[in-house]
């Protein structure tokens, strides 16, 4: 079947999928032993070294409760890089022609790209969570609402990346939305405690870091306790997904940056 | 003959606020080699990323195998193979890879025995594997003609394609755009080599600032716009033209040792055979005779100047 006998260009999503999958594991043990080592790091330093004197956190032991925040941590941060990478290269290369001049709608290049850079984060998030175990023994309270935080955190923070990789016209500003906003706001979003810890004024604050609902959704799915309700992180996620959505459409529909 | 290609009142103005085109209106036969030529900055390398979506027109429309290039944006761009000017590819896939890539990309599920023929066609077998990055550029130059044609397109623009390429290739590249033409692909080519489009082109359009200033059959348009010249070589040189060779469109040459007569190839009687015996009678001698005809280059520059 030929495209245009068609209304989803099934071809084309997979070409740009497969390269992009392609690309990763090319550069396959970087791409893995990079999150496996800083994820262990942060788990003989926290974990181990200065967990060991800390108490238990709603229950739950601080080398387990960490977990949850550490993995939102490379999955928002590895997400963003991948996928604005990912749309970055071609622009910069110039190879972009192809995609722009190839019978595939914005849906089609999205879901491949984002797919790609989505599909890269979950199976990193599974590794750190098998690397964690090493570590820290602990349970899984919800599972498919745990999988459903880590597809749609990927996701949305794909679809995040692939905004910036449109809009960075040089490396550094492809590098300053995730070195400059997000790793603080993952950082400073309950990574490694929980927001109930903060003094009076700094929890509302943090209530203003879109962050905090994911890591509280995130780790509700595990523990059964969170800082927020569980309802308001899923209501936040959609709320990004949504916007990162309509700021892709928007720029393909005017051209914005892709096409002159 | 029916058109594959209609190209209707196409316009498109910049953001900095620069006409690059200006109500262009072109149809490109079925089946021929069509040479856009036009100085730097005429307009082609923007009329040619309209019609494949890489830029968008201000206005007009575009219509390929009688698919608006907006609306039914598939049907048009499956129909359509780009190779652009500059030697754009992902360094570190291998020929392989980014061949079936492209067909993919376009529409068209795996086909591995036809991504061989296009890659045994380009010379390119051998190389499969290896990474773009290691090939020479006129490798490299070959792999984007094999992107091309991997979604089998009915209409191939080839912007540049032997700008920079040795002979070798140059020769290979020609061929290969003739037996295209023999399956029936229809070849849209822009040249800065006007010998190129002499040796290779059908038809002939000429863009200059954004404006269409001709389209037509190369031949006809050689034997419109073309002048013949008669040069004789004299036995004795002449230091002004003598009296009764009024008339002729002669002029000295080589310090008066040759006599050149410019003649139009348009009109039936040439006054070759009439000059030959004025010289005869009045005595003037030559040694030889060469007859030249003005090539392409020198029609299309004579054109363009015309317009400055």
């Amino acid at each position: 079947m030929t495209a245009s006998a068609m209304h989803f260009n099934i071809h084309g999503v997979r070409a740009i999928y497969r390269f992009e999958m392609a690309r990763w594991f090319r550069t396959l043990l970087s791409s893995i032993a990079s999150p496996v080592i800083s994820t262990s790091l942060y788990f003989i330093v926290f974990g181990a070294a200065i967990g060991a004197r800390m108490g238990e956190i709603g229950g739950v032991p601080y080398g387990a409760f960490i977990i949850p925040g550490l993995v939102m941590l490379t999955l928002l941060t590895e997400s963003i890089s991948n996928a604005a990478f990912g749309i970055f290269m071609p622009k910069w290369s110039g190879t972009i022609y192809e995609v722009l001049s190839a019978p595939v709608s914005t849906a089609e290049i999205v879901i491949g790209y984002v797919g790609a850079a989505a599909t890269k984060s979950v199976l990193l998030g599974f590794l750190i969570l098998a690397t964690a175990r090493v570590f820290v023994p602990y349970g899984i309270e919800h599972p498919l609402w745990m999988l459903a935080f880590l597809v749609l955190t990927a996701v949305s923070f794909s679809l995040f990346g692939f905004i910036i990789g449109i809009w960075a016209e040089s490396w550094e500003k492809l590098q300053i939305v995730p070195l400059m906003i997000v790793t603080p706001l993952a950082f400073l979003g309950g990574s490694f405690y929980s927001i109930e810890m903060l003094p009076g004024i700094w929890r509302e604050i943090a209530l203003f870091n879109p962050v905090v609902y994911l890591i509280s959704g995130f780790r509700w799915s595990f523990f059964g306790a969170a800082d927020v309700g569980v309802g308001t992180s899923l209501a936040m996620i959609g709320v990004f997904l949504v916007l990162c959505l309509s700021t892709i459409v928007w720029m393909f529909r005017s051209g914005y940056k892709i096409k002159r | 003959m029916s058109n594959i290609l209609s190209i209707q009142n196409l316009g498109k103005t910049y953001a900095s606020g620069f006409e690059a085109l200006k109500n262009v209106n072109l149809d490109i036969r079925r089946g021929e080699i069509f040479a856009l030529l036009g100085p730097n900055g005429a307009g082609k390398t923007t009329l040619i990323s309209i019609v494949c979506g890489i830029v968008k027109a201000s206005s007009g429309c575009v219509l390929a195998d009688g698919h608006d290039i907006v609306r039914e944006f598939r049907a048009a761009r499956e129909r359509i193979g780009l190779v652009p000017q500059e030697l754009l590819t992902d360094a570190f896939e291998s020929v392989w890879a980014t061949v079936s890539f492209s067909r993919g990309l376009f529409g068209k599920p795996r086909d591995d025995a036809y991504i061989e023929k296009v890659l045994r066609e380009l010379s390119l077998w051998d190389k499969r594997h290896e990474k773009i990055l290691a090939l020479s550029g006129g490798m490299k130059r070959r792999v984007m003609i094999a992107k091309a044609l991997s979604h089998e397109p009915k209409i191939l623009f080839l912007d540049e394609p032997t700008a920079g390429v040795d002979v070798e290739l140059r020769r290979d590249m020609w061929a290969l755009v003739r037996r295209l033409r023999d399956d029936g692909v229809t070849i849209i080519l822009t040249t800065h080599y006007i010998a190129e489009a002499e040796e290779m082109a059908d038809r002939i359009g000429v863009i200059h600032k954004g404006e269409l200033i001709l389209v037509e059959d190369k031949a006809a348009l050689m034997a419109k716009l073309g002048k013949k010249q008669l040069t004789l070589h004299l036995q004795q040189p002449l230091n002004e033209l003598p009296p009764g060779l009024e008339g002729y469109t002669l002029e000295l040459a080589d310090n008066g040792h040759a006599l050149v007569y410019t003649f139009d190839t348009a009109t039936e009687q040439t006054g070759i055979g009439a000059l030959l015996r004025r010289l005869n009678e009045l005595g003037i001698d030559f040694k030889s005779l060469r007859s030249s005809e003005s090539s392409l280059e020198e029609i299309f520059v004579n054109l363009v100047r015309s317009r400055c």
